[in-house]
């Protein structure tokens, strides 16, 4: 996994809540394989008309948005589905952090497994950034995981919480798998003893 | 029970059936994550990002066995007997193609679009008692929730956890908190669990179960039959629960017992010795409460593009104007502006382009019987197609002459899938075009670009076929 430690960019105010990973990705583009073609499923049918040309009154498609790195959304974001595909879109579109006042929890999980930092800030907070970035276009703002802070256009700082073992994997670029392997000498006997009492899990 | 020492972190206090669950898979805890043992690995044809990650790191399925892949989202519902190459879409062949490879060359269980055990991951996996009380499941999909309703814990994962179970047969989770949803009372006639569950993300929001897991109490859903639990926890995901989960009762091991794959013999007196012992002590308490009188739940439709936008049939489309907070205004504003629908139109009013009557939410034997029975008391006046949740559900429909009540009626009688509501394997809405649906989403685009969805239960979807529209079912003449 790609490591993240401070993240500066470009941020952009998304205020409808409850976006689902629907809108993140269309499902259509479910069947692409992981790589640069999800920078431009990014909103897709919002950012596009069905010809393929783009929507000037969508935001991405607005001056300094269209190289943004940061979303300052609304509650429930990415909610839905399950598709990863909808944090390939936001990473590969070049956006390292979202800041919502709730996730949709799939989504949560899926973009701390992509180096693509959730951030969790109280609804007040949230609208207060997203006031800002409308008064400040093109504004940039500051993540960093170490310090656990968001820094925003007026230079005010913001805590936020990550689990503990999440901010690690972050920070270090540790992938799931590689952790797991760790505690193989807990596993195989958990799962040899699990196997034993519940044998007829796996079929006959 | 033996003593286990996993429960010792829990003994100090009474026990949820969520606490019990889980403390029985929890094999390691770091920095308060922990390391669960997943039973089964449920997937389809979207798992195909996990798969290609497998390969990428070359590592293998550590237990194939306990993998277990259905073709769903991308299966043609009709003139499946001309196999793969009737499927004229490259794009959607080329899906089905990739998980029959990935299935084969991994060795993981595999149903076919052409395997008589076919259907949607989520009705297949129950109907063959794969699905048992006290397992982890965990699915690449969002509607694994639906598995909670046999009393298990059952999650929906994208594809990095999927690839880290199939490598290692484990899940790293941090443990939510419990929300407990009581309902108590009689279900009116024609009220069934997709009204409950609509009307309850109505109420709670569909932010309403965000780090929380519901579990399901109360009279009306220990009356409830497995369909009907299934439907309740499959709607989860919709108001934002990790999962849904309800207590293992007579119910439940009476549905299992005789599937073939539910234990047998010594085996199963063992199993239902733990399950009896799984439902949660009678003091543990929970994070957070609501209660629901079911008396007070009408047919329940949803009217915008997010299913807490729903209300009882005999309701209006809002007026924007009519909300104070700006806020709520815009997202109704919005909602009706994507929708084509005007402020204060009866719900019953709105005219319907076709109806959908499947998906992994209501297409089990109970959901088609009760569209059925609705069926038969008209003709259908819009296209109106019935999606079995399975290739046995289709059967058993059969068999009891459910698939002629619908074709008298002017329903097409399709193969099962998840067909027209995730729209991916061609069946699709047109730019604009209305659908009363039996499905779980009416989020913008759901069921095709531009499409519009009304989501509602499988009797009131029949009565919208036979009537054109929006239609309260127990007004319907018989």
């Amino acid at each position: 996994m790609d490591k993240f430690t401070v993240w500066k960019a470009v941020a952009v105010p998304l205020d409808q809540p409850n976006i689902d990973t629907n809108q993140l990705c269309p499902t259509r583009f479910n069947k692409v394989e992981k790589g640069e073609r999800f920078a431009r499923v990014l909103f897709h049918d919002l950012r596009f008309f069905p010809d393929g040309s783009e929507r000037r009154d969508f935001i991405l498609n607005q001056g300094p948005y269209r190289g943004a790195g940061i979303l300052v959304a609304e509650r429930n974001f990415g909610c839905g589905s399950s598709r990863e595909s909808a944090v390939y879109a936001v990473k590969f579109f070049g956006v390292r952090a979202v800041i919502a006042p709730s996730f949709g929890d799939i989504f949560f999980n899926n973009c701390l497994k992509n180096s693509v930092v959730p951030v969790v800030l109280d609804a007040d907070t949230c609208a207060e950034l997203r006031a800002q970035l409308r008064a400040n276009i093109g504004a940039a703002m500051t993540i960093d995981l170490e310090q656990q802070v968001v820094t925003d256009v007026d230079g005010r700082q913001h805590a936020f919480s990550i689990h503990p073992l999440r901010r690690r994997c972050l920070l270090e670029g540790l992938d799931d798998i590689a952790l797991t392997t760790q505690f193989h000498n807990v596993i195989a006997p958990f799962e040899a003893e699990y196997r034993r009492e519940f044998e007829w899990v796996g079929g006959k | 029970m033996r003593e286990d020492p996993r429960m010792t972190e829990f003994a100090r206090r009474p026990q949820t059936l969520v606490d019990k669950v889980w403390a029985r898979h929890q094999m390691a805890e770091v920095e308060g994550e922990r390391l669960l043992y997943v039973d089964y690995l449920l997937l389809h044809e979207g798992a195909r990002h996990a798969f290609d990650d497998l390969e990428k790191t070359g590592r293998q399925v550590h237990r194939p066995r306990q993998v277990i892949a259905c073709a769903d989202h991308y299966v043609p519902t009709r003139d499946r007997e001309k196999g793969l190459v009737g499927v004229r879409d490259l794009e959607v062949r080329g899906m089905l193609e990739l998980l029959d490879r990935n299935a084969r060359a991994h060795k993981v269980r595999y149903f076919a679009f052409d395997d008589p055990r076919q259907g949607i991951l989520h009705v297949v996996a129950p109907e063959l008692g794969i699905t048992q009380p006290g397992l982890l499941i965990a699915g690449a999909d969002s509607h694994t929730t639906t598995h909670g309703a046999f009393g298990c814990l059952a999650f929906g994962i994208g594809a990095s956890d999927t690839l880290h179970v199939l490598a290692t047969q484990a899940l790293w989770r941090v443990k939510p908190r419990i929300m407990r949803i009581t309902i108590n009372g009689k279900l009116p006639r024609h009220v069934g669990a997709k009204d409950v569950m609509l009307a309850i993300i109505a109420r709670i929001g569909v932010g309403g179960g965000i780090d929380h897991i519901i579990e399901f109490a109360g009279s009306t859903v220990a009356a409830m039959s497995m369909d009907e639990r299934m439907t309740l926890c499959n709607l989860v995901v919709e108001a934002g629960g990790q999962t849904g989960i309800v207590a293992p009762d007579d119910t439940t091991f009476a549905y299992l017992s005789g599937r073939p794959e539910a234990p047998q013999g010594a085996q199963w007196d063992k199993a239902l010795a733990y399950w009896r012992s799984l439902p949660g002590d009678a003091d543990a308490s929970f994070d957070a409460e609501h209660g629901f009188a079911a008396d007070a739940i009408a047919p329940t439709v949803s009217w915008g593009t997010s299913p807490e936008q729903a209300c009882p049939i005999d309701g209006r489309v809002p007026d924007p104007g009519a909300e104070s907070d700006p806020e709520k205004r815009r997202e109704i504003a919005d909602a009706l502006d994507y929708m084509g629908l005007t402020p204060g139109t009866a719900l019953t009013a709105i005219k319907v382009d076709r109806v959908f009557i499947g998906s992994c939410t209501n297409a089990r034997i109970e959901d088609l019987r009760a569209a059925a029975e609705v069926a038969r008391r008209g003709r259908a006046v819009v296209p109106a197609w019935v999606v079995p949740g399975s290739s046995a559900v289709k059967r058993q429909a059969e068999a009891e002459g459910i698939d002629r009540i619908f074709r008298a009626a002017g329903f097409e009688w399709h193969d099962s899938g998840c067909s027209l509501c995730t729209a991916l394997n061609g069946d699709i809405l047109a730019e604009g075009e209305r659908c009363a649906s039996t499905g779980n989403r009416n989020f913008r685009g759901r069921q095709g670009r531009g499409g519009r969805t009304h989501l509602l239960s499988p009797a009131m979807a029949a009565a919208a076929a036979i009537t054109g529209r929006l239609t309260d079912v127990r007004k319907l003449g018989n």
